[in-house]
């Protein structure tokens, strides 16, 4: 067999964060009854129009940056017209001719190193509406809440090779544009969904081979998935003599293979022209700098920033990093308490552990930082031991709360009296001679035993090294 | 698809536009209508008419001069992200031909 | 002749306020006329329910005293062309696809007159989705000409400018694409004006041609048509494509005054193809207006050929992608049996469209498809900016231009629909002022031989209405409003 090479090219669309649609003032919000959120334009009443919402603009200007992107300053939108009753105009207002941005990168990293993936266009559209499948009567039923949900579509040039590297440019957007807040990128619930444009070639070779595209892709598993499957498939086809169809092939995540969505009736002749309902965007120097000006920092600062100004490993800083919103918790916590690295630690460890347990993401943590802030601070002063800190901070997770109140409340406070501590050891000691004879017969460890029940008679309170050191005074 | 129409000259030297049934067909496929045969085959005159009719404009020389969709140079008409809350649902379904379960009933699109 | 029937909207207007009738005895005789006449001119497809129009003019009465409605236009009816959504008003384009559609909403243009005090009668005829020039396109009825019932009224205004005719209602609203307003006023007699693209929001009209289309009054004459405009016409945040324009007091302009005006009379508007009755009539207009001091002179505007072929490629194939919303999914025709989604496409499609529609829509389709999308519409929309340059050119030196509205009176009942081209071609006068998105005013100045009324068209620059109104007002002092045979 020969040595071939994998080219991938990637369309990602994502729904922008605005609380009301690309065209109309419907509220973008997830989960409601069907066709709640709709009026005349999202759902193609005749007679309707469409009126630009200015922040999917700001969004799409803002990723463009952050993509290094050229601003298109004189941009429009254009229809793209096909027949589909999740469309509910028969024709999407979508950008061709002049797209909002162009001529970007990223840069991602994998095993192998680091590596730009260049941006052919970022353009404005809408989204389409949901249709349920009934199964019961073999029909569709058509919901327009999501229709007219503003989209940004991201498409690279055909740059990526692998896998890693696909999934690699898809984490470095997806963190860039939840940086931005201009959406959350999720993947499972759609908000961020990614089309695969893939073909094969000789290594070697100058030329692209003939490209499919994938859709249907709702997780990096399936992404990983239909790659590899689908270059099985090209090259199998190779292999045997046959040729590469350029059509569109639709993922099924449970079957995991994919099958060629061919229909006569959809002949892929879009017949882009310009929307006449809407007016061109003149977007000038000085708004591309204000939207500039307010841009948050971006990962590849805060992660130096984070090495020079909070002096944590760069292993930290890059987990706490991932997401704006453990990197927004840590810096708003170390603003509180400082202890960089203990603030670190708990984010990384405790925090990450239940976050794994509870199949959350950090957006959704509910505890305030300045009670991890004081928590920080008890567990540091000693105030609590570690484990009595565990079982504060696995409270503090459930349901946010004051530590400092709740420490003392339930009299968790760590006992470090040592006079108190002495008539425990002294009661202890008599109960257990057993354990007590063996320690002093050489068995070292016996004394943890002792020091578990005095730990237990304390409920755990008090500070397991000064009790180590009075049981070993004790014994000897 | 760019093999759609084709011209002809006729024995005066003039060009024509001759349309295929094929590109009836894909016209369709893209319109969505279907044409009865006697439909098609005068619709298919009228096209051809037409086009010729619109070539007249191939006699005007247009070239530098910029295509222009919207009359007046006006730009940036937005709206502030400002929601309208309102349930839209029973107006949304009220003209629709055919609804079930809060939404309107369509044939199957699934394998599409 | 029915009295208050044979007034102007605005002289109604002016004796309700005055008190010598009631916003319901107008409603009564509105009502009596359009028993009396319409099953004759059949130019209404939807009336409002009478109960509803009785209880409505009786609140716009009890508005009007208690000094709430104010306007020149509070207790009037009018007639609604039937693409105009109206909120539970039956709106179908003249089209089957839309046979039961109740809108949810008011087009803006029907909302600020409602807020007027005007009273909306119901729904006109027209060519379905206003594309046609003679009304007869429509899939319900066939609206006649009330001059002479075997003729055409004209399109696709053709049922808002009959009725005004025929003395049903004192005025109405249109639109106008390539002269769906201004040729059907010619043909009728009437009055009526396309404003400046932009002016009238568009928010409710069904688009026929996005780019081109205008809402725009019909009425007796150009005072009416004013008032209306000044009613109509304004910024609407919902239209992106509607322009805040620094003047709308149209009103002002009804001045009986020219002097100094200067007016064009394109030399390529008076050649072969122009009947010469109807050319003797607009030069008479020429000779009335130069006579009241304006200074007339002849000019080439050039490019008239193009604009219909330019026209047609646009008009077409925004046409097409305006249209592929009725599907039967969401409203309207769904045909009853089909196999699949795409058979369901098709058959509703093909038979809730009429012969014209489906021939625009295919034209429209081909024009945008892959390969010829450069050929056909960028080539369109690069002539569409040579038109409008030509217009700038006639605007520098001229107020406004004087041209014919139509090349022939109305045609007979059945004649134009044979032959497409020979029909577009009746538009070649009116047509142009759309892609410009110039202002025209169509007035009657004349009768034919066969008794049927002539139009004059007067052209304007972009916002320029008040000079187009002020010319028609002064022409129009000089000559009596001809009420219709069926109105004697």
């Amino acid at each position: 067999m020969k040595n071939y090479e994998t080219v991938i090219g990637l369309e990602v669309h994502v729904e922008l964060a605005t609380k009301t649609k690309i065209f109309c003032s419907c509220s973008t919000a997830f989960g409601a009854k069907p066709n709640t959120h709709t009026c005349p334009v999202c759902t193609g009443q005749p007679g309707a129009l469409p009126v630009l919402n200015k922040q999917v603009l700001q969004y799409a200007i803002a990723v463009g940056l952050a993509t290094n992107c050229t601003i298109t300053q004189y941009s429009k939108f254009d229809r793209k017209n096909y027949f589909y009753p999740d469309n509910p105009q028969n024709y999407q207002i979508s950008q061709l001719y002049l797209p909002i941005c162009r001529n970007g990168y990223v840069e991602i990293e994998t095993e192998s190193g680091k590596k730009k993936v260049r941006i052919h266009e970022i353009h404005m559209e809408e989204d389409a509406g949901k249709l349920v499948h009934d199964e019961w009567e073999d029909v569709s039923i058509v919901d327009y809440n999501r229709s007219g949900v503003p989209l940004i579509e991201i498409v690279s040039e055909p740059d990526m090779r692998s896998a890693e590297e696909v999934i690699a440019y898809l984490e470095t957007l997806r963190q860039t544009i939840q940086y931005l807040g201009a959406s959350d990128c999720k993947l499972n619930e759609g908000s961020m969904r990614a089309d695969v444009n893939l073909s094969v070639r000789e290594v070697g070779s100058q030329e692209f081979g003939t490209r499919t595209e994938m859709k249907n892709l709702n997780s990096f598993k399936a992404i990983a998935h239909a790659i590899e499957g689908e270059r099985e498939r090209q090259i199998e086809l190779l292999e045997m003599g046959r040729k590469v169809v350029q059509e569109t092939r639709r993922w099924d995540d449970n079957k995991e293979s994919s099958h060629a969505m061919r229909s006569k009736e959809d002949a892929h002749d879009y017949r882009y022209f310009p929307e006449p309902d809407l007016v061109p965007m003149s977007i000038s120097k000085q708004w591309i700098e204000e939207i500039k000006k307010h841009q948050p920092e971006l990962r590849p600062a805060k992660l130096s920033r984070y090495k020079k100004e909070y002096d944590i490993p760069e292993y930290d800083a890059k987990i706490l990093t991932e997401s704006k919103a453990m990197a927004d918790l840590f810096e708003a916590t170390t603003a509180i308490c400082g202890k960089p690295k203990k603030v670190s630690n708990w984010l990384m460890v405790e925090t990450m552990r239940l976050m794994k347990e509870k199949d959350i993401e950090a957006d959704q943590l509910s505890f305030s930082a300045e009670n991890l802030a004081k928590l920080v601070d008890l567990a540091d002063a000693g105030t609590i031991n570690s484990n009595v800190a565990k079982d504060v901070f696995a409270k503090m997770f459930e349901k946010d709360m004051d530590p400092e109140v709740y420490v003392k409340e339930q009299g968790l406070a760590t006992v470090n009296d040592e006079e108190a501590l002495k008539k425990i050891i002294q009661e202890v000691i008599v109960a257990n001679p057993q354990a007590v004879e063996d320690y002093r017969a050489g068995k070292q460890k016996a004394i943890g035993a002792l020091m578990g029940q005095t730990m237990r008679a304390t409920k755990g309170k008090a500070n397991p090294a000064v009790v180590q050191n009075l049981l070993i005074d004790y014994l000897k | 698809m760019n093999h759609l129409g084709t011209k002809v000259v006729d024995e005066n030297g003039v060009k024509h536009n001759t349309i295929s049934d094929e590109t009836m067909e894909y016209v369709g496929i893209l319109a969505k209508l279907e044409l009865t045969p006697e439909e098609a085959k005068s619709a298919k005159k009228d096209m051809e008419e037409m086009l010729d009719y619109i070539d007249q404009l191939n006699e005007l020389d247009t070239d530098g001069i910029e295509p222009m969709s919207h009359v007046f140079p006006v730009c940036n008409v937005f709206r502030e992200d400002v929601p309208f809350e309102h349930d839209g649902s029973v107006d949304t379904l009220k003209n629709a031909p055919v609804t079930k379960d809060g939404g309107m009933k369509v044939p199957k699109t699934i394998g599409e | 002749m029915s009295e208050i029937m044979a007034l102007s909207a605005v002289e109604i207007g002016r004796k309700i306020k005055e008190k010598v009738f009631s916003v319901e005895e107008v409603m009564r005789e509105t009502l009596s006329a359009i028993d009396e006449k319409d099953h004759r001119v059949k130019g209404f497809l939807t009336l409002e329910e009478k109960d509803k129009l009785i209880k409505r003019a009786q609140e716009v009465q009890s508005q009007i005293d208690d000094g709430t409605l104010t306007g020149p236009l509070a207790g009037v009816p009018i007639a609604i062309k039937d693409n105009l959504c109206t909120k539970d008003l039956k709106t179908t384009c003249a089209s089957k696809i839309l046979y039961n559609y109740l809108p949810t909403y008011s087009a803006t243009a029907v909302e600020r007159l409602e807020s007027a005090g005007a009273i909306l009668i119901g729904k006109t005829n027209m060519d379905e989705f206003a594309m046609g020039s003679t009304t007869e396109t429509s899939a319900y009825a066939m609206t006649v000409n009330p001059w002479d019932e075997n003729h055409v009224p004209g399109g696709s205004s053709g049922g808002s400018c009959a009725v005004v005719a025929a003395e049903e209602v004192p005025c109405a609203l249109g639109s106008d694409t390539g002269g769906s307003i201004r040729q059907p006023s010619a043909f009728c007699g009437v009055t009526g004006i396309k404003p400046t693209y932009g002016t009238v929001s568009r928010y409710g009209l069904i688009a026929y041609g996005s780019s081109l289309d205008q809402i725009g009054p019909v009425a007796k004459n150009v005072e009416d048509c004013a008032n209306i405009l000044e009613i109509i016409a304004g910024y609407d945040e919902k239209d992106s494509t509607s322009i805040l324009r620094e003047d709308y007091h149209f009103t002002e302009a009804l001045v009986d005054d020219v002097k100094g005006m200067k007016i064009g009379l394109p030399r390529d508007y008076f050649v072969q193809g122009l009947n010469p009755e109807v050319k003797e009539a607009v030069l008479g207009v020429a000779k009335v207006l130069e006579e009241k001091g304006a200074i007339v002179e002849e000019f080439d505007l050039g490019l008239v050929q193009y604009a219909i072929p330019a026209y047609y490629v646009i008009a077409c194939a925004e046409s097409s992608s305006n249209l592929a919303r009725f599907d039967g999914v969401k409203y309207g025709y769904r045909t009853q049996e089909y196999t699949d989604l795409h058979n369901m496409y098709k058959k509703s499609r093909s038979e809730g469209f009429g012969a014209e529609v489906k021939r625009r829509i295919m034209l429209g389709s081909f024009v945008l498809s892959s390969g010829y999308y450069d050929a056909y519409y960028l080539k369109a929309l690069r002539v569409k900016a040579l038109i409008k340059k030509a217009f700038d050119d006639a605007f520098a030196k001229y107020d406004v231009i004087l041209a014919p509205a139509a090349p022939t009176t109305a045609p007979q009942l059945g004649e134009s629909l044979a032959d497409p081209i020979q029909m577009y071609l009746g538009d070649i006068y009116t047509i142009s002022a759309n892609l410009a998105g110039i202002p025209g005013v169509s007035i009657p100045c004349g009768i034919d031989s066969k008794g049927l009324p002539i139009g004059a068209q007067l052209l304007g620059d972009c916002f320029q209405e008040k000079k187009i109104i002020r010319a028609a007002y002064t022409f129009e002092q000089t000559r009596a409003y001809h009420h219709c045979p069926m109105c004697k």
